[in-house]
């Protein structure tokens, strides 16, 4: 612990913005997809051409309300839409529907248990909006440009209480946050793409005390570590200034993750006003039980669920099955392949060891060109005899650079396995008269002394032989020996 | 001649090959031309209306059938239709080409309608007079130096000139039936939430709706029975089924029990006025009517409840003209925010920029409890005076504004008083019930003739009733085939 941090307590909020997974905008019929051409996928609608008007997208309602069963929230019973006034290059109509007095959901908790300490920290809400579009301003001609794809693009906006008391703890956060929303098909939840952006709170106040400090609003933020050093850095700043018999100012910084420091944005005093109010072109509309209901039943497994189902019904190791779950498309390509083989153990070892084994430089499982049918098949392979583990590592290894099914590899690459016991005694035999002292060991009760003799036999049949048979040729030699 | 036809006759004889489409668009294209010195039109393209026409007669010649054939609509200037520019009658939209059609032209257009052009308002909808046009300043045709009413001014008089045997208006707080008082015309504001909004230019979004403007009453009811329904496009449409309301325009009103509200027949309203209307009702009496003295209690706040709504709602839907994405943008902006402010202050009208003003502060923080909350709260009150009144009657019967139509230039000075012409028309908007307005009667002043509009207010979805009782007022009271001679200024 840094000794700004034994003097002082961080108190941190995070508003995280995320785009939701719809096929469609919030408002219009406009197709959500990133990296199109610019204005590619606009329509009156979302270009705000005066006589358009807005259409509620239910199935972003529905994943918002997928989010707040995730998280123990209150679904409102009537949700209604409200007016964001300001004036901004990038959003056309003057104003963004956003939803201010009647959320979808409040309240909620977000427990820290695959990236924390198990820490549980209270939502205060999570509403509905859509994103602006995307200036692009050219520096030399000093003109802007303006791209209204992601103009319309449903968001939720999940806000914290202020229960976070380290840059740790904002980091576990958003990951366990995240690890929630891409496991229940909620949003990608990609930093990069834009997919999910965070603003933080941050103010500090003497350890011990309880009344919360002037607190600063950090923006620019893109990247969990970013988050983490900007928070570091902030706590940093105020003490310094605090130390100093300086006073916080309530305002809006842009963190610089290159210089590693942040720079003023706005007094509080210039925050604009947004004059919310209702949108009359958006009645509020009821969430009925049923609705809600449907929606929990179509829902995908939570997290921690999952984890249970791991351990206890497949057998997994804690730390075998979190690695399976933190990543949901590794998840989901764990999944496939148990329904495929059915061993849901031999396939969390095949793909967390081997195939993690052969990915490297933050190759995703979803570009991976060995799928679930191919581990399927290995597994399936050993268990029947045809490879022993060394022969199908061999596969795999081929498999991943061109993967024809593993059968014609076992053929091209002479691996069948021999299980052919006359031909395995005579090797044993030989291996026994080369080894006098592994089997005076083995008499003597020190099993491992068999590896020499297995081992010889292994490199015989060129690693094809089958490790089961050859034990057990070996004990019954040992018997006559 | 036995003066314009009814819309019916139109399509009749355009159906049964007696007339063509294109026949019946020439001579009011021609009409149009003759009284251009009225100001109604502010768009107008002989050759596209005349392809359209064209179109139609083809269509009718394929056997489709087309309630509406070949009849000429004239479209206020707020609504979109495709080939038209939809200017608002402001400056900031001089030359915008919509990309689509509002659903009600689109509807018009399917059941055989044709554009006739587009016609003259007071900026964005926002005016009692027509005056605040930005091209053009538009005539009553009963006197030309004489306002129309507004907003729906050029409509109200294109129809009352038979320039148009029939126009949409779209009625924020009175745009539509107010109008059509000052010019003898039939105009209906639907149950908010009857007719689409989709491709009407926003003003006040949750009072807006777009109605026909009309020579008679069977005419307004065929308009709307094409007009009406759900539109996917427009959350704020209901999804309850439309009942045709033609078919019952003759229908009378044989034991209806009509309202007459004390709080509508006040000193504020011209003598004449009240009593053209009182006559309105004994006709309705006459016709087998029962009527009944009510009361609306909240009626002297509807006023400034109409203004703090309309003009809350109005600076947020203006907020988009910020000459960015299309409309006219300042040529001497040099950064963003002279880009917002250069074009604003240029390209809107005086009486926009006082209505956003007092709209942005309305809304402000601050402000917002004690003037938009507030109005919110008295909006419920007005509309439980009607819930309650509608308990004892079937239909409230009340004059349309305090007075005839005014010269121009005589209020354009002082907006409050303009503001007091939406007097007895405001309520019927922030409570969402729709009203319809029948001429009753003239003033018989001196030397100048002015109509005089019986305004009908019922309960939602009670247009049927509504036109029903009009249609007795009509004939009782009015002959629509009558056309004022708008050559020259009384
Ligand atoms: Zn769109």
């Amino acid at each position: 612990m840094s000794t700004t941090l034994e003097r002082w307590e961080p108190v941190i909020g995070l508003e995280v913005h995320v785009q939701l997974g719809t096929a469609t905008k919030m408002f219009c019929g406009c197709r959500n997809l990133f990296g199109a051409p610019p204005n590619a996928l606009t329509c009156p609608v979302c270009l705000g051409l005066p006589g358009a008007l807005p259409v509620p997208n239910r199935r972003a309602a529905e994943l918002a309300i997928r989010f707040g069963l995730a998280v123990g929230g209150t679904i409102a019973e009537v949700t209604r839409f409200d007016r964001k006034q300001y004036f901004y290059p990038d959003l056309p109509k003057g104003y963004q529907i956003s939803q201010d007095k009647g959320p979808i959901v409040t309240g909620g908790t977000v427990t820290t248990s695959f990236f924390g300490d198990g820490k549980t920290i209270r939502l205060i809400r999570a509403h509905l909006e859509e994103d602006a579009g995307k200036g692009q301003h050219e520096e030399s001609g000093g003109s802007t440009l303006v791209d209204l794809n992601r103009c319309g693009i449903p968001l939720l906006e999940i806000v914290s209480a202020p229960d976070l008391r380290s840059a740790e703890d904002a980091w576990a956060y958003l990951n366990e946050l995240r690890l929630t929303l891409r496991t229940l098909d909620i949003s990608e939840c990609d930093m990069e793409k834009g997919s999910l952006r965070c603003d933080v709170n941050v103010s500090i106040r003497p350890r011990g005390t309880t009344p919360f400090g002037d607190r600063v609003e950090l923006k620019n933020l893109n990247s969990f570590r970013g988050v983490e050093r900007a928070i570091r850095h902030e706590i940093e700043r105020q003490a310094a200034l605090l130390e100093a018999g300086g006073k916080v100012e309530l305002e809006t910084r842009l963190w610089d993750d290159e210089k590693g420091e942040s720079r003023l944005m706005r007094k509080k005093e210039s925050a604009p006003d947004y004059r919310y109010f209702p949108d009359p072109d958006l009645p509020p509309f009821a969430v009925g039980r049923a609705w809600v209901d449907r929606v929990a039943a179509e829902a995908p497994e939570l997290p921690l669920k999952r984890l249970e189902r791991y351990t206890s019904v497949y057998g997994l190791s804690d730390y075998d099955a979190k690695v399976l779950i933190t990543d949901p498309s590794i998840c989901r390509y764990f999944e496939e392949t148990t329904a495929l083989c059915n061993d849901p153990k031999n396939a969390a070892n095949w793909i967390t060891s081997e195939l993690f084994g052969l990915m490297k430089g933050g190759v995703s499982i979803d570009d991976v060109k060995v799928r679930p049918t191919h581990i399927a098949e290995l597994v399936a392979l050993v268990k029947d005899g045809t490879l022993n583990v060394r022969s199908a590592r061999e596969v795999l290894a081929k498999q991943y650079e061109d993967p024809r099914p593993a059968k014609e590899w076992v053929e091209k690459l002479g691996l069948v396995q021999v299980s052919d016991r006359d031909a395995l005694v005579a090797i044993v035999k030989k291996g026994m008269e080369m080894n006098p002292k592994a089997v005076a060991d083995l008499k003597a009760g020190k099993e491992k002394a068999a590896g020499a003799i297995v081992g010889y036999a292994m490199k015989e049949t060129k690693g094809r032989g089958n490790p089961a048979i050859l034990n057990e040729i070996l004990a019954e030699l040992l018997k006559t020996f | 001649m036995t003066g314009p036809l009814p819309l019916k006759a139109i399509a009749d004889s355009v159906r049964s090959g007696a007339r063509t489409s294109v026949d019946v668009a020439t001579e009011y294209l021609d009409r149009i031309e003759r009284g251009a010195a009225l100001g109604a039109f502010l768009a107008v393209d002989r050759a596209r209306t005349l392809a359209e026409a064209a179109a139609v007669d083809a269509r009718v010649a394929r056997g489709e059938a087309l309630p509406l054939a070949g009849v000429p609509v004239a479209v206020k200037d707020n609504i979109h239709a495709v080939g038209f520019t939809t200017t608002c009658a402001s400056r900031m939209l001089e030359g915008f080409r919509p990309p689509f059609d509002a659903t009600v032209v689109e509807k018009l257009r399917a059941a055989g309608a044709v554009v006739l052009g587009k016609t003259n308002l007071d900026e964005f909808a926002m005016g009692s007079s027509t005056e605040n046009s930005a091209y053009v300043a538009c005539r009553n045709p009963w006197a030309t130096d004489r306002i129309p009413g507004g907003s729906s001014g050029g409509s109200a008089a294109a129809v009352a000139a038979n320039l148009a045997p029939a126009a949409l208006g779209s009625d924020t707080g009175g745009s539509i039936r107010q109008p059509a008082a000052l010019t003898g015309t039939v105009g209906l504001k639907p149950t908010y939430g009857r007719v689409s909004r989709f491709g009407l230019v926003a003003f006040g979004s949750s009072l807006d709706q777009v109605g026909p403007m009309t020579r008679r009453v069977e005419d307004a009811a065929m308009l709307h029975d094409v007009l009406s329904g759900h539109d996917p496009k427009d959350a704020t449409t209901s999804a309850r089924p439309h009942a045709p309301t033609a078919p019952h325009v003759g229908d009378g009103v044989r034991g209806l029990r009509i309202g007459l509200p004390d709080e509508y027949f006040g000193d504020a309203v011209d003598s004449e006025i009240r009593a053209s209307v009182e006559s309105a009702g004994r006709a309705l009496e006459a016709a087998g009517a029962v009527l009944k003295r009510v009361s609306l209690p909240h009626t002297p706040h509807a006023i400034p409840t109409y203004y703090i709504v309309a003009t809350s709602e109005a600076s947020s839907n203006l907020a988009r003209y910020d000459g960015v994405h299309y409309g006219r943008r300042h040529p001497e902006a040099v950064d963003i925010a002279s880009l917002f402010t250069g074009s604003r202050s240029a390209y809107l009208g005086k009486e926009v920029k006082r209505r956003i003003l007092l709209g942005t502060w309305c809304l402000s923080s601050g402000f917002y409890d004690a003037f938009y909350d507030r109005a919110l709260r008295i909006r419920s009150l007005l509309k439980a005076d009607f819930d309650a009144a509608f308990r004892d009657v079937d239909l409230v019967l009340c004059p349309t504004t305090p007075t005839p139509a005014w010269r121009l230039g005589e209020k354009i000075s002082d907006p409050v008083q303009m503001y007091v012409a939406d007097i007895l028309t405001g309520a019927c908007n922030l409570a969402g019930i729709p009203g319809l307005v029948v001429p009753c009667g003239t003033t018989g002043q001196k030397d100048t003739r002015l109509p005089i509009g019986a305004q009908l207010l019922g309960p939602a979805w009670s247009e049927s009733l509504l036109l029903r009782a009009g249609a007795v007022i009509e004939a009782a009271c009015w002959d629509p085939s009558f056309v004022p001679s708008f050559g020259s200024a009384s």
